[in-house]
């Protein structure tokens, strides 16, 4: 072989970089942000992320509009990669099973500061268990915001992740959700093993917290420690004050009154 | 785009410039670290990490010095510190290579392919027995195709020096593929 033959040899070992490089590159410098897809109860989701952590999930049936309303949204462009920060990669899945972000980082900085603050409430809602709006409402320290609390769940960047599903009107019925039809909420309760219809009866017949004589204590009608009261037990109250004039107090764990 | 004004963008605004600079470099620094290190996903990860550390930099320095940089050689110089450090730690810890799956140029019937294909894998694989001086001047020069003073200044040594570890390493490349096929 001679030495033209073979620099052109050579030359010919140079190939092309893979998909991946320049998105992950990208994304890595936080010059854009990165998504990709993982499944769920309610089908496949597109969770996005920026170098803060995971930053919106949307249904995955239109990736094409995710990005653009992500761009109006965060002002960023958002590509898909086929790599994940390693502590996302560690905890996502779980995250999104578990309907909380435990571990996972959730870049809540892009929202206004009352918009944070009702979902770092709504997070700490245990799985299968749901509060009302107004709960939300004083936990934040903002009992008279209800309907802004409403509307920042509504528009909860980060569905499932941060349990906005586990917040449903005091009446009982499930009202609005972030995340494709609003049938979902309730197919979400499902899953985690909300006895749906029960719920749906008591709130029908005006029960908004319910308490155990035993104990003297009232609960959030899904509280865990409401759930475990034996039938014979078991007392419905239609408000706070109802139960309060019985002598009851109000649970730790479920703070049926935000302090 | 070239080196200079590809410098001055950056220089005037890194986050629209950057983009720009990662889709021109990409192929180039993804080849020449698959041939020095040897396997695709090593190579990825040291394309991907140069970048990163290439930007990370670009963030701290002033815009005048930005505008006086070589970017090509400049991230070489990045990448080439990569190459070297995963040459130094897989040399302590050997393993077995994987063989190339490149594709072959198109257009040629299915035993040139295989001809030269293997002429290819057989030449990769004798790069990795050079020395990584005289692997990273060939493969700078040769494979990537930067000019001899941007290798010299990537590999951080006198051109004179590259210039004759290149002719060496071309030597040697020659003699083992001679040795081979007989």
């Amino acid at each position: 072989m001679n030495q033209d033959h073979l620099v052109a040899e050579l030359k010919r070992l140079a190939v092309k970089a893979p998909d991946g490089v320049a998105s992950n590159v990208l994304v890595g410098t936080g010059i854009v942000d990165g998504y990709v897809r993982r499944s769920s109860v309610l089908g496949d989701l597109l969770v996005a992320f920026g170098t803060n952590g995971v930053t919106a999930v949307e249904l995955a049936g239109d990736p094409g509009g995710f990005v653009a309303t992500y761009e109006q949204r965060f002002g960023k462009r958002a590509v898909p990669v086929d790599r994940v920060p390693p502590v996302i990669a560690r905890h996502l899945d779980t995250a999104i099973v578990a309907g909380r972000p435990g571990r996972l980082p959730v870049d809540l900085d892009r929202l206004t500061e009352f918009q944070a603050a009702v979902l770092r409430a709504a997070a700490t809602i245990p799985r299968g268990e749901v509060r009302p709006y107004g709960w939300v409402a004083k936990e934040i320290g903002r009992p008279g915001a209800v309907r802004a609390v409403g509307s920042a769940l509504a528009s909860n960047p980060v569905p499932v992740i941060i349990p906005c599903h586990r917040v449903v009107r005091a009446d009982g019925t499930f009202g609005d959700y972030s995340l494709g039809d609003p049938s979902n909420k309730r197919r979400l309760l499902v899953a985690e093993g909300l006895d749906v219809a029960a719920f749906e009866e008591r709130a029908a017949h005006g029960v908004r917290f319910t308490g155990s004589d035993t104990t003297g204590v009232f609960c959030h009608p899904t509280c865990r420690h409401a759930r475990r009261t034996g039938v014979g037990h078991r007392v419905e109250f239609a408000s706070e004050d109802e139960a309060r004039a019985a002598g009851y107090r109000p649970c730790k764990v479920c703070r049926p009154v935000a302090a | 785009m070239s080196p200079d004004d590809l410098a001055a963008a950056l220089a005037q605004d890194l986050d629209t410039a950057f983009p720009d600079l990662v889709r021109t470099l990409q192929d180039g620094v993804f080849s020449g670290a698959l041939r020095m290190v040897g396997n695709r996903h090593d190579a990825e990860e040291i394309a991907q990490e140069a970048f990163l550390r290439a930007y990370r930099a670009l963030r701290q320095y002033p815009a005048t010095r930005i505008r006086e940089l070589n970017p090509g050689a400049w991230v070489w110089t990045i990448a080439v510190n990569l190459c070297r450090n995963h040459h130094r730690t897989r040399s302590r810890r050997p393993v077995t290579t994987e063989l190339s799956v490149d594709p072959a140029g198109t257009g040629r019937g299915p035993e040139t392919v295989a001809l030269d294909h293997e002429l290819g894998d057989r030449l990769a694989a004798e790069l990795r027995h050079l020395s990584f001086p005289m692997r990273s001047a060939v493969v700078l020069r040769h494979v990537v195709g930067l000019p001899i003073d941007e290798v010299a200044a990537a590999l951080d040594r006198p051109i004179g020096t590259v210039k004759a570890d290149v002719h060496r390493g071309l030597a040697r490349l020659r003699t083992r593929l001679q040795e081979v096929s007989l």
